[in-house]
């Protein structure tokens, strides 16, 4: 049987450190929302320079109105062991959020209100996806002051150039 | 391993965190902070100072505690100690490396 070697990419030198991260947030559910604050402040702590990206669903969690009420999927998350049909029941998607809420807490990670200042003291840059923006009719003025600003997907792309920089969808 | 930092023989793990707090002074952190590219202010200090109390204390160091204790703000910590203020800083203040993802 033939044996499979590794691809090594030939441009890819050994000691290449990662220098920057780039992090395309897409969706707003809270597992997903803390997964991309921890990862850019987990960069910032070892000297690595972070930016985010927030886009589609990904907008509510730099909405002023929504960013405190967001909410884990008890629906169509396998991983949280409750049946489909019981996920749906009133109360449960709460009932989860409120528990996860308070897990996090007892690991000293701060509510999203409180993350977003930190990762913004941090030295993390924050920017709004003008496309979705416009599809859900959203303004600067709706979302956080500390909002580095709005652009579009090439805007976004032509920060990313350089040596060592990662990009990572969420 | 041991390692002599001006007058003072110091064991230092493979991590390059002393092994033991007891061993540190200032001495000593001037000279990690130094590998470090930091040269040490009184704002530094402090801030070392309330690091070590804390691990005394058993508390776990986070940014977060840090930015929420007075001695500094975030920003502030991060002008300190830049690039990875939190592991900077606990190596000069002679600490374990901090353990925490955030």
């Amino acid at each position: 049987m033939e044996v499979l070697q590794p691809v090594v990419n030939p441009q890819t030198k050994p000691d290449a450190k990662v220098k920057k991260v780039m992090i395309i947030v897409s969706k707003a559910t809270l597992d997903n929302v803390y997964a991309s604050f921890i990862l850019a402040n987990g960069a910032r702590m070892e000297g690595i320079e972070a930016e985010m990206f927030f886009t589609f669903f990904g907008l509510e969690a730099i909405n002023k109105k929504k960013l405190n009420d967001l909410h884990v999927a008890t629906v169509g998350n396998p991983a949280m062991h409750i049946p489909t049909l019981l996920g749906g029941l009133p109360g449960m998607e709460a009932m989860a959020t409120s528990m996860m809420k308070k897990e996090m807490e007892k690991l000293d990670i701060p509510p999203i209100g409180e993350f977003l200042e930190i990762l913004v003291a941090s030295g993390v840059k924050i920017w709004a996806c003008k496309l979705a923006m416009d599809m859900f009719h959203l303004k600067k003025e709706d979302l956080i002051e500390d909002l580095e600003g709005v652009l579009t997907v090439g805007d976004f792309y032509n920060r990313a150039h350089g040596e060592g920089t990662q990009l990572l969808f969420i | 391993m041991e390692k002599t930092i001006g007058n003072t023989t110091v064991n230092m793990g493979d991590d390059g965190y002393l092994v033991d707090l007891n061993e540190w002074n200032q001495e000593v952190a001037t000279e990690i902070a130094q590998e470090e590219g930091i040269t040490l202010t009184d704002e530094h200090w402090k801030v070392l100072e309330y690091l070590q109390n804390q691990h005394k204390k058993d508390v776990p160091l986070t940014i977060r505690n840090v930015g929420k204790s007075g001695v500094v703000d975030i920003k502030g910590f991060y002008a300190l100690f830049p690039e990875g203020p939190l592991k900077k800083a606990s190596r000069i203040a002679g600490i374990p490396k901090p353990v925490s993802c955030i």
